[in-house]
């Protein structure tokens, strides 16, 4: 178990130092920064722009900057955000809360929805709910996530039965706790639907093609054979024989949602990661940006650790191959 | 045989899509910059068949706008009126694909504005800027498509041919670009670069960025062929005669590449269309007056135009016939590629 997380962990943190030094490059190669911008400002001199550059270290050299900016990151400040005059990592954190509630809920649903769905899809193969449900997953498949976030926008828009952006209504602040709870639940519905209906098919067609795979196999024939309740037979018996690629799956859809959920964010306004990223692109504050980036990267990493545990104690044959190594 | 049909049925599709958007200034009925300050954001006209009398007609005509009072539906059909729609009518000059100067247009009215889908803001036809906005997206999704699998061939297939080393340090790194959340990447290589920029320098931007983000996958891919096609018999063979190295990935190991790199572009074109789309519609990719699909869907950030002006969000909907038909495709790739292979290796026993 022990070794096995420790080769799993060393991966993990290599790829983040590899992203933080991939990105890190990226900013040498830009031309212009923060104070290059105000530099176009007639009230403020070039010796007070020389001055902050110096105070903030951007006249070093990049391997300087970079191994501070390192040492920054280690500490949890990700560096320091010029527009707002602190460190990056608690701005960044207090919108990455809601970014991960809202990735949280939408993988639950997904998964929720796919497995039945994909499940019932393959033990009716080629019927009409396998048909009906392929062809709904198909629809789903050609609408990108820009289409249907605005799209459902319009629909909250015109019927006004959802809110139409952020997290909590305006008098959130005189609710009480339950009331805000509600109104959370609210305020979620829209941004979730749109995540769920971009993972959705390509969960769901991966749950059939797997169910598909063992639904034939002859233990599950002895099984039925055996009088063993439909329900109790998918369930128990199929899903954890067709599990392997799920999980794999899982660790990757939590990497797609949080991609997915950049749009999401930015078009129906919720207060997460995405639209501060923005914001900070067109403010050329590069060190949120770089936090960003890196946080959303930890994200993904720690989804797919986790599908990685999950497949660990799920899978006998993974468990006794890292104890032989 | 059915893959096979299904192949060319979706290569028509997309031919058929594509024709049209590249033929932008025949279709449309308007000169994408062209403004009407007298019909900000009109909504689409009705086309009639039948008028106050009943009569059929074979001719389709609309009743223009006429200014009304109130303040909430400023446009109101001016019944007394009734513009017939022509067909193959001169209107605004444009240059066919570029090159052909013309100014015949698929149809079009004598003289009255005809807005099909409406306007927007600047009173500018919504139809006419749709399908020239498709020329920059698509333009944008094609060449990012090629520019990633150029490096993609190019990085996959020195790995797989070199092995070693090499080899090693190309897939780790490409490891790492998988594994970053890649809209997040987009965005920020987006950040680096200067903000306010010409609109094809903005165009080239995207494109190069776009590209450059997206090797690792179809780098892996093409190592993989590269792998098992330098193992097999016939190239052996042929490194036995003394082929060099240069002749027997030319002749031998890069065409086996190809089904790969077809079916990568069918997924990827579409992919880097919505890339484009996205960072136009946030305000980061090519910017107006030029149209593209991601831009003319910006003006829906503004809270009025989303809530009064529903016409607006139908830029959306272009992308969708397209998406369809390139998924379409890659499946379709993707099925004849494996009965090929299967009938490859039926004939080899």
């Amino acid at each position: 178990m022990t070794r096995f997380l420790l080769s799993r962990m060393t991966h993990a943190v290599l790829l983040l130092f590899g992203v933080s030094l991939l990105t890190f490059l990226f900013t040498a190669l830009a031309p212009g920064d923060y104070f290059e911008e105000m530099r176009l400002d007639p009230r403020i001199g070039p010796e007070t722009v020389s001055a902050l550059r110096t105070r903030f270290g951007l006249d070093r050299p990049l391997a300087v900057r970079y191994a501070s900016w390192l040492k920054s990151v280690v500490r949890g400040d990700l560096g320091y955000s010029f527009s707002y005059n602190s460190p990056a990592g608690p701005l960044l954190w207090a919108r990455a809360r809601s970014t991960l509630l809202l990735t949280f809920t939408a993988t639950l649903l997904t998964w929720g929805l796919a497995l039945p769905l994909g499940i019932w899809s393959a033990e009716r193969l080629g019927k009409i709910p396998d048909t009906l449900i392929s062809w709904a997953m198909a629809a789903l498949l050609v609408i990108p996530d820009l289409v249907i976030a605005l799209g459902l926008l319009l629909l909250a828009v015109r019927s006004g039965w959802f809110p139409t952006g952020g997290m909590a209504s305006v008098n959130a602040d005189a609710l009480t706790a339950g009331q805000r709870i509600g109104d959370l639940g609210r305020h979620l519905i829209l941004p979730v639907a749109v995540l769920v209906f971009v993972a959705l098919p390509v969960v769901v067609r991966h749950v059939r093609a797997a169910m598909i795979g063992v639904l034939d196999a002859p233990f599950l024939r002895v099984a039925r054979g055996h009088g063993i309740r439909r329900h109790r037979l998918l369930y128990r018996y199929a899903l954890p024989a067709a599990a392997n690629p799920l999980i794999s799956l899982f660790g990757l859809s939590i990497g797609a949602l949080i991609s997915g959920s950049l749009i999401v964010e930015i078009t129906m306004s919720w207060p997460g990661i995405g639209p501060f990223m923005v914001e900070a692109i067109l403010a050329r504050d590069i060190y949120v940006v770089l936090g960003g980036v890196l946080l959303s990267t930890c994200f993904l990493i720690a989804g797919n650790f986790c599908a990685d545990l999950i497949l660990y104690w799920a899978d006998p044959r993974i468990r006794a191959g890292s104890e032989e190594k | 045989m059915t893959a096979r049909r299904n192949l060319f049925k979706w290569i028509a599709a997309l031919v058929a899509l594509h024709g049209v958007i590249a033929c932008a200034g025949f279709f449309a009925p308007d000169d994408p910059l062209a403004q009407d300050r007298e019909h900000p954001f009109a909504p689409p006209v009705k086309l009639h068949f039948r008028d106050a009398q009943r009569h059929l007609h074979a001719r389709p005509f609309f009743h223009p706008f006429r200014k009304s009072a109130s303040a909430l539906d400023p446009y109101v059909e001016d019944a007394a009126r009734s513009i017939p729609l022509r067909f193959f009518i001169a209107g605004a000059p444009y240059k066919l694909l570029g090159l052909v100067p013309s100014r015949v247009h698929l149809f079009g009215t004598d003289g009255e504005p005809l807005y099909l889908l409406g306007t927007d803001g600047y009173g500018r036809d919504q139809l006419t800027r749709i399908l020239y906005g498709g020329q920059i997206s698509l333009l944008a999704g094609w060449l990012g498509a090629g520019i990633a699998l150029s490096f993609g061939l190019l990085i996959g297939a020195t790995a797989g041919y070199c092995g070693g080393w090499g080899d090693e340090i190309l897939m780790r790194v490409a490891e790492l670009f998988l594994a970053l959340p890649w809209l997040y990447l987009l965005l920020a290589l987006r950040a680096f670069l200067p903000l306010s920029v010409s609109p094809l320098g903005a165009f080239l931007m995207i494109v190069a960025v776009v590209g450059t983000l997206g090797w690792a996958r179809p780098a892996r891919l093409v190592r993989g062929v590269v792998l098992s096609a330098k193992e097999r018999d016939y190239v052996r063979a042929a490194r036995g005669f003394g082929a060099s190295d240069a002749y027997l990935l030319w002749r031998h190991i890069l065409p086996e590449t190809s089904g790969v790199l077809l079916t990568q572009a069918a997924i990827l074109i579409p992919q880097y269309v919505l890339a484009e789309m996205t960072l136009s519609f946030l305000g980061l990719g090519v910017p107006e007056p030029a149209a593209s699909w991601g831009n003319l869907l910006g003006n829906l950030q503004q809270y009025d135009v989303l809530v009064s002006y529903w016409w607006m969000y139908l830029p959306a909907l272009a992308i969708v016939p397209f998406f369809l038909a390139y998924l379409g495709l890659a499946s379709a790739l993707q099925e004849c590629m494996n009965t090929v292979g299967a009938q490859h290796w039926r004939g080899q026993e």
